[in-house]
């Protein structure tokens, strides 16, 4: 059962990755390429335009068959990371049916695994960052990332918790307050990384971030919505709920 | 209209966590590997010696906001 689950998740997720995939290619590859042009501008402002960068992939494909192979790559990863914690969570921490169980974890997942991280370590467009602190800036991405996620877990723990003692709104802000009280001192600890350069567009970078938020919104949305109502008539009818 | 109620009639049974394990590291271990390849693998750190994977991932890493370079 788990199994045909993981399988169900992993196909939602690619379903999820086209929708990301059209939004990212309508909405954000515009700002990849008024970036990248920054960027040649800067070289060639500097002087040095005269050494052409030998393309080892085109733009065409970078925009194409790359964009929708890491779309669609990611998405049936995290379809099936999805599905694996759904198969978990079900009947367990809630008692909702699949389809409620499967909005409420995207909903979760999305402020955990994306909003959060992203409000620390926000996404870079092309000429924005040092490759020589590469490695460092991943590091601290993905411990955010992670802190993130144990956060989450604690939160939702916490509340479960409580619930008998407080009533289940109580018990939800303590679990929030937990989450935040978390993310407060792990964002403040840890350190800021600013490697935008001098006079780099404000406008381009805010709407390069709200893009990427956007195409993750998709993602997280559309395997929140399709996930419960496939992996429903997987679910044997014992372990169904009535009520969705 | 007492039996109108937002509460399931059936609760939801939990899956067994032994059923839910082996499944959970194999196929957690392949989606990790799959979020590297398109995350990380020749940014920070590198198992093929070319640039190749990079670049060709090189727009969906950016929006999806991994750092890329």
């Amino acid at each position: 059962m788990v199994g045909n689950l993981l399988i169900r998740g992993m196909l939602v997720g690619i379903l999820a990755g086209l929708f990301a995939f059209g939004f990212a290619r309508v909405f954000g590859e515009p700002h990849i390429d008024s970036a990248i042009a920054y960027e040649e501008a800067m070289a060639e402002a500097s002087g040095e335009a005269a050494e052409e960068e030998e393309e080892l992939v085109s733009r065409e494909t970078q925009a194409g068959a790359g964009l929708l192979t890491g779309s669609v790559v990611y998405g049936a990863a995290i379809g099936g990371l999805f599905s694996l914690v759904f198969a978990y969570v079900y009947g367990r921490v809630t008692s909702f049916g699949p389809r409620a169980t499967a909005g409420l974890l995207a909903v979760a997942a999305f402020i955990a695994v994306v909003l959060v991280p992203a409000l620390k370590y926000p996404a870079t467009p092309p000429a924005v960052g040092n490759p020589e602190t590469i490695g460092e800036r991943t590091e601290l991405f993905f411990v955010m990332l992670v802190v993130s996620v144990i956060a989450a877990v604690v939160a939702v723990a916490l509340a479960r918790r409580l619930w008998s003692q407080l009533g289940g709104w109580n018990a939800g802000i303590a679990g929030a307050l937990a989450f935040i009280v978390i993310i407060a001192i792990a964002q403040y600890a840890l350190p800021t990384v600013n490697e935008i350069p001098d006079g780099y567009s404000a406008d381009l970078l805010w709407r390069f971030r709200t893009s990427s938020l956007g195409m993750h919104a998709v993602l997280w949305a559309v395997i929140g919505l399709a996930f419960g109502a496939v992996a429903e008539r997987a679910l044997p009818a014992g372990a169904r709920a009535r009520a969705a | 209209m007492s039996d109108i109620t937002f509460a399931p009639e059936i609760r939801p049974v939990p899956i067994p966590v032994r059923e839910i394990l082996p499944w959970a590291i194999f196929g957690g271990l392949l989606m990790i590997l799959g979020i590297y390849f398109v995350g990380a693998e020749e940014g920070a750190t590198t198992l093929f010696s070319s640039l190749s994977t990079h670049e060709f991932v090189h727009d969906a890493r950016h929006l999806l906001g991994f750092p890329c370079h």
